[in-house]
């Protein structure tokens, strides 16, 4: 039996299946963004939040006395300094590097440039182990250069001239990696007028290329500290853990935790911690503002 | 050769090619290059008997398996929650979004070395969180699951970082069109969000497990070094070195290195095919 009067098709109701998908998406979104949102939150809770809580109750857990004890022993002072020293060393030598690499790179055209670019990323593909054993295998025992360093009474290897050399290497790409493709983007044409109006070199580098790159040299340079200061394999190779001559902080932690001096060990740790902090504040910082005048850039 | 000689023209433009060249050369050589042939200075003098056999000595092969499997493990965890984090970052508004994603840089920023005690610490039978599992009797420091979640420590920026430069650009708009268009959760995500993210996500991957092979600080402290079950690559370098067995340490050595170009190698090769897709579609 058909329905003599069949309703009359309601254009409000037409769309209502695909509206009712629609609320069920969106009650399904809903439930999806608090599961993720609570699966993410908990994830760097756990493996990231939980371990600076550790090393920060550890090192008080004796008390403040132990603690400053632990931070103010004169091994670990002079660790500090060494570390202060290599990363230093490491920041200026990288940054020199840095910008003359990217200057090349970015603004002159030449054969092989995608190779050089491969080689200076050469310390970030290598353990830092490795990184370690080449400086042994150059001015160790068995180093080419062995003879000629006993000759001019010179060490190098388990002493501070191969510390600081390693910590060079590690963080060796880190500010001519953040400058090259910042600088690529940008483009030359800005140094190409300069230079056809008569400009030298470092006019234009001065006037032109470092007031654009100056947020990208700050960040590289922060991310090279950053390194340096926490250098562990590289330098725990090459130093011999000589107490008060080449023990860098990391590796001073290392003894210590080694002989379950735990409370000693964290409390020099945190003075790490509180570096990491300030490091990771500035570079939000530099981040943002380094956004912020790309963005004005454009406008 | 028409396109070498604009080229030519633009070198003479900008002044200062030959200083910052050599400079920079100069600089690579000294630090880099030349340190670093130095391996095959000292392998000419091992053999290929010596060579093989360091390299395949029975110790140092279970630590190439234990170093792939939990650096490969880590790196699969990574990618998983990775993803993760850079979607609710990118995606999402909810308070302490911007600590959060301020902290993802957090293990590039702590030394490695204080990241393994603290680790160690945390899952050691008595620690916070090694109490919980020797509870049910699983143990997880000094053994590959220890490994696995300091290298999960690790890997993680590298993996987020990868993707949120890439969700960020991604228009919501296609991800609405699909909901709209009846699309569930999970087939929007598969078939509109993951062949958008897939390259980065596999940068991200490469890079993660990459660093995670030849991780040294953080791992050490919780692998407890025993050999055979937890000993790592860089681990048994570090043995080999210590009993001055130079050639042994520096054939091993090379195997990391050419475990870590290839790895390099696949991850230019997936962005050079990033590059292409990227400019296909802007065309």
């Amino acid at each position: 039996m058909s329905d003599p009067n069949p309703i009359p098709p309601n254009p409000a109701s037409i769309p209502q299946p695909a509206a009712a998908a629609r609320n069920t998406a969106r009650a399904q979104g809903r439930t999806a963004r608090l599961v993720l949102i609570a699966l993410g939150v908990l994830f760097i809770l756990v493996m990231l939040v939980l371990p600076l809580i550790t090393v920060c109750v550890y090192a008080l857990k004796q008390g403040w006395d132990v603690f400053s004890n632990a931070i103010t022993d004169p091994y670990a002072i002079k660790a500090l300094q060494l570390t202060l020293l290599a990363t230093a060393a490491a920041v200026i030598c990288n940054t020199v590097f840095g910008l003359f690499a990217s200057w090349t790179i970015s603004k002159f055209h030449f054969r092989g440039k995608q190779f050089l670019t491969t080689l200076i990323d050469i310390p970030f593909a290598i353990s830092p182990v490795i990184a370690g054993l080449v400086f042994i295998l150059v001015f160790g025992r068995i180093g080419w250069a062995y003879d000629f360093l006993q000759a001019h009474d010179l060490k190098v290897v388990f002493a501070v001239p191969g510390v600081i050399l390693a910590t060079i290497f590690v963080t060796f790409p880190f500010v001519a990696r953040e400058l090259i493709p910042l600088m690529q983007a940008q483009g030359s044409d800005e140094e190409e007028a300069a230079a056809l109006m008569g400009a030298g070199w470092w006019t234009i580098y001065r006037k032109i290329t470092l007031p654009h790159i100056k947020w990208g040299l700050l960040y590289g340079i922060i991310l090279c500290t950053a390194r340096a200061l926490g250098e562990f394999g590289a330098v725990s190779v090459v130093s011999g853990h000589l107490r008060g001559k080449t023990n860098t902080l990391p590796l001073h932690i290392e003894i210590l935790f080694s002989e379950f001096q735990l409370t000693a060990a964290f409390a020099v740790s945190s003075i790490l911690v509180a570096a990491a902090i300030i490091i990771l504040i500035l570079r939000n910082i530099v981040e943002f503002k380094g956004r912020k005048e790309e963005h004005e850039h454009v406008r | 050769m028409g396109s070498l000689k604009p080229a030519r023209k633009k070198n003479r433009v900008i002044p200062g090619f030959g200083l910052s060249m050599g400079v920079t050369l100069s600089m690579l050589s000294l630090i880099v290059m030349i340190p670093l042939l130095s391996i095959f200075v000292v392998l000419s003098d091992v053999g290929p008997a010596d060579l093989w056999k360091a390299i395949s000595d029975p110790q140092a092969v279970a630590a190439y398996k234990i170093s792939l499997l939990c650096a490969l493990a880590a790196a699969l965890v990574n990618a998983v929650f990775g993803t993760i984090l850079a979607w609710i970052i990118v995606r999402y508004r909810f308070p302490g979004r911007r600590i959060l994603d301020g902290l993802i840089e957090l293990p590039f920023a702590l030394p490695t070395a204080v990241a393994g005690i603290a680790l160690t610490t945390l899952y050691a039978d008595s620690g916070w969180i090694g109490r919980l599992f020797a509870g049910i009797g699983v143990k997880i420091a000094y053994t590959p699951v220890g490994i696995t979640i300091a290298l999960i420590f690790i890997g993680i920026p590298f993996v987020v970082r990868s993707i949120q430069p890439v969700l960020e650009k991604l228009d919501g708009q296609y991800e609405e069109a699909a909901t709209m268009l009846g699309a569930g959760l999970l087939r929007t995500f598969r078939r509109v969000v993951f062949p958008e993210i897939r390259p980065a996500l596999l940068t991200g991957f490469g890079l993660a497990f990459a660093r995670g092979l030849g991780e040294y600080g953080s791992v050490i402290f919780i692998a407890g070094n025993i050999p055979y079950k937890t000993q790592i690559v860089p681990l048994v370098i570090m043995s080999k070195l210590e009993q001055f067995n130079y050639g042994a340490a520096t054939s091993i050595a090379l195997v990391m290195i050419v475990f870590s170009f290839l790895t390099l190698f696949a991850i230019n090769f997936i962005q050079s095919r990033l590059n292409h897709a990227a400019k296909g579609a802007e065309n």
